[in-house]
């Protein structure tokens, strides 16, 4: 990174990608002007996240370069849209995690011919932005790898397994001994298909190398959110849950190291009693469907409405960087074995019981001394739709307020959903 | 302290003068296409030391005035507390929304749901029928309360409705019946919503709806708890505006 970065045309590289220029370029227009109403906007924001602010510049361009760069290297480029894909297995073969979840509404009528209306918003984006050819990443990969998760996703996946090479692994619902097995045996089965894609060959160095860089990444984002449980709050919700976001597809050691970067100076913010919010602020918790980028809507309501959102049991929150692989395998086998551990340690609403998330939000709530918590379910995602109301039992038992939204990414319901945000803020 | 109570909502413009916390004046007028147009008549009396705003305008009147807002939950908590000192909960019918909320009680939200995403069983709905109806708003509670029985209204979707009652005249179902119908059916998805909630009496039914006194006497009959309805049902959120700026 420098600062004299020369404006590079990419219109070529975008051609080659296939992409829909035309398209692409009205897409890039419209996240600009998002962002900056978002995130410039905010006031004394951690100097660290000027990073972030370039990585989003970026986000098509040299990030793109890079990884045609790593292409041509002889690595590949694998695209994802869970948690629960294993990342490690993926760099240990020379490859490049990707995820594809998607959070802009893109080509919705075209996705509406080929699945119901009543999808999920973050299934019709990232087939939105298949069937548009908008999204570099997605024309990068290699290979995508689904999961059987939500009946939306698993569906989705056929459909997008017509338009490019997929892997599917089977993710159990349970968490028993048969259940880990089955996904011990998945683990496996996924190692090897991307042997036969990459040629390459699991090997004990490069696996626990790869654990080891991915466990820095997760290490260095818990150290980031372990600093919003000052009482001075030192980063905004909106720029700790874009960390997050950017981890999905950010050079691994690059990422690595901007983040602790952030984390120094917010521990140093703490310690000179810096803080984003005023001392009144609510302090808010969000948990519910995952938030990918770059929706921001809900954080950005809660901020905007005098909240500040210290904390995310989210897929692109604490769910992605919670738990990391034992690090002291010495074989392959075992370093599989701790990596089959690892995942299913998830909690994700497709699973059932699923009661170790709501511990996990009663917990996270009093470590990060929250005044409330707001539940989110993207429409239709009935997993957490579900879920919204056995976690707003636990937290009526627990004498922890809540509120349950319900939203898609358009912003039609956003006069709505501020005046239940200001109401809920108002009322705690 | 004189203030001034501001309630910007869709359909009309609400305002209540406080003079040391006591209610001296209220107005009411249509927001029309120019809400900021009503207000204005009210701010050019020039009664009030402040003033405090809500409803859906609220966010446009902090912009033009610079004045201090409360959204209308909290609005309508506080109006219907300061009234009903006993109150449990709070139903607003308003031009364009339905609000419900669960008191504390200690008088603070407990809890609270809203439907502003689309009118159905709203004042605009009731307008709606009774045109198709070819009633005046208050001819039509009328008419519903002398008829014996409703005829089953099938939608409550505002244009499905409209074409379903026009249909029914057409056929030439009694009048009254299909607007007994009409307010049945509110007042069955109202009473559902409100065991969702799960709301505990005294209930405060406030709003423009509540003047509507066949919606009151349904809600009265299936409320299992004790229902208030204000004197003047229409200007609890700004009321409660107005006692915000107290500090309450
Ligand atoms: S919510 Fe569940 S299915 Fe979706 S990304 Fe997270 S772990 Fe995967
Ligand atoms: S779990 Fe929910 S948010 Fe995730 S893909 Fe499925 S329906 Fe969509």
């Amino acid at each position: 990174m420098s600062d004299n970065v020369e404006t590079v045309d990419y219109t070529e590289m975008w051609e080659e990608l296939g992409l829909n220029v035309p398209a692409h370029c009205a897409l890039l227009k419209a996240i600009g002007p998002a962002y900056e109403s978002v995130y410039l906007s905010q006031k004394n924001r951690p100097e660290g996240m000027s990073y972030f602010d370039f990585v989003m510049s970026e986000i098509h361009s040299l990030r793109i370069r890079e990884l045609q760069d790593h292409k041509a290297d002889g690595g590949s480029i694998i695209g994802t849209f869970c948690v629960y894909v294993p990342e490690e297995i993926i760099r240990a073969l020379g490859g490049q995690s990707i995820g594809l979840c998607a959070g802009a509404e893109w080509a919705f009528p075209e996705v509406e011919q080929v699945m119901p209306r009543n999808t999920c918003a973050l299934i019709k984006s990232f087939m939105g932005f298949k069937l548009g050819k908008v999204c570099p990443y997605f024309e990068s990969a290699d290979l995508v790898v689904g999961e059987t998760t939500c009946d939306g996703k698993k569906k989705a996946y056929e459909v997008l397994g017509k338009l490019h090479p997929t892997h599917v692994m089977e993710l159990p619902q349970m968490k028993r001994p048969d259940d880990r097995a089955l996904w011990r045996s998945e683990i496996d089965r996924l190692a090897a298909k991307l042997e036969e894609l990459t040629g390459r060959t699991l090997d004990v160095a490069s696996l626990k190398a790869a654990i080891k860089e991915v466990n820095d990444k997760r290490r260095a984002l818990q150290r980031l959110n372990a600093a919003r449980k000052a009482a001075a709050v030192p980063i905004s919700g909106k720029d700790a849950l874009l960390a997050v976001q950017v981890a999905f597809y950010d050079d691994v050691p690059r990422f690595t190291q901007m983040v602790n970067a952030v984390a120094d100076e917010l521990e140093a913010r703490i310690q000179a009693g810096v803080s984003v919010a005023p001392a009144e602020a609510k302090r808010i918790l969000i948990t519910g469907s995952p938030m990918a980028i770059p929706n921001w809507k809900v954080h950005d309501i809660v901020e905007r409405s005098g909240g500040v959102v210290v904390a995310e049991e989210l897929c692109t929150g604490s769910r992605y960087y919670d738990t990391l692989v034992a690090e002291d395998g010495d074989t392959v086998e075992e370093m599989l074995e701790a990596i089959t551990d690892k995942y299913l340690g998830i909690n994700c609403a497709c699973f059932t019981p699923n009661d170790a998330r709501v511990d996990d939000i009663m917990r996270m709530a009093e470590e990060y001394n929250v005044d409330g918590v707001i539940h989110y379910a993207l429409q239709f995602c009935g997993p957490y739709q579900f879920e919204g109301y056995t976690v707003e039992k636990a937290a009526r038992a627990n004498g922890m307020p809540l509120l349950k939204v319900e939203t898609d990414y358009s912003m039609e319901d956003a006069g709505q959903l501020t005046t239940r945000v200001e109401a809920f803020l108002e009322m705690l | 302290m004189r203030v001034l109570g501001l309630d910007i909502g869709s359909r009309s413009v609400d305002a209540v003068w406080l003079d040391d916390g006591r209610i001296t004046d209220y107005a009411i007028a249509d927001s029309g296409f120019d809400p900021a147009a009503a207000y204005e008549g009210f701010l050019a009396r020039g009664d009030h030391d402040i003033v405090v705003a809500t409803g859906y305008g609220r966010h446009v009147a902090r912009g033009a005035l610079g004045c201090p807002v409360v959204t209308e939950i909290k609005a309508y908590a506080l109006g219907a507390t300061a009234l009903y000192p006993e109150a449990g909960s709070v139903l607003d019918i308003g031009g364009q929304d339905t609000k419900i909320i669960s008191l504390k009680a200690s008088g603070g939200v407990d809890d609270f749901e809203m439907n502003d995403k689309c009118a159905a069983g709203t004042g605009k709905f009731l307008e709606v029928m009774a045109r198709a109806l070819g009633f005046e708003l208050a001819e039509m509670a009328e008419a519903a309360l002398a008829a014996e029985e409703g005829v089953v209204i099938s939608s409550m979707c505002t244009v499905f409705a409209e074409s379903e009652v026009t249909g029914l005249v057409h056929k030439g179902v009694d009048r009254g019946r299909i607007a007994r119908g009409l307010h049945d059916s509110i007042a069955k998805r109202t009473l559902g919503s409100l065991k969702r909630v799960n709301v505990r009496g005294p209930l405060v039914f406030a709003g423009g709806v509540a003047k509507n006194p066949a919606m009151v006497e349904l809600i009265r009959g299936g409320f299992a708890g004790e229902v208030r309805i204000p004197d003047e049902a229409q200007i609890v959120g700004a009321y409660g505006a107005a006692l915000s700026a107290l500090g309450r």
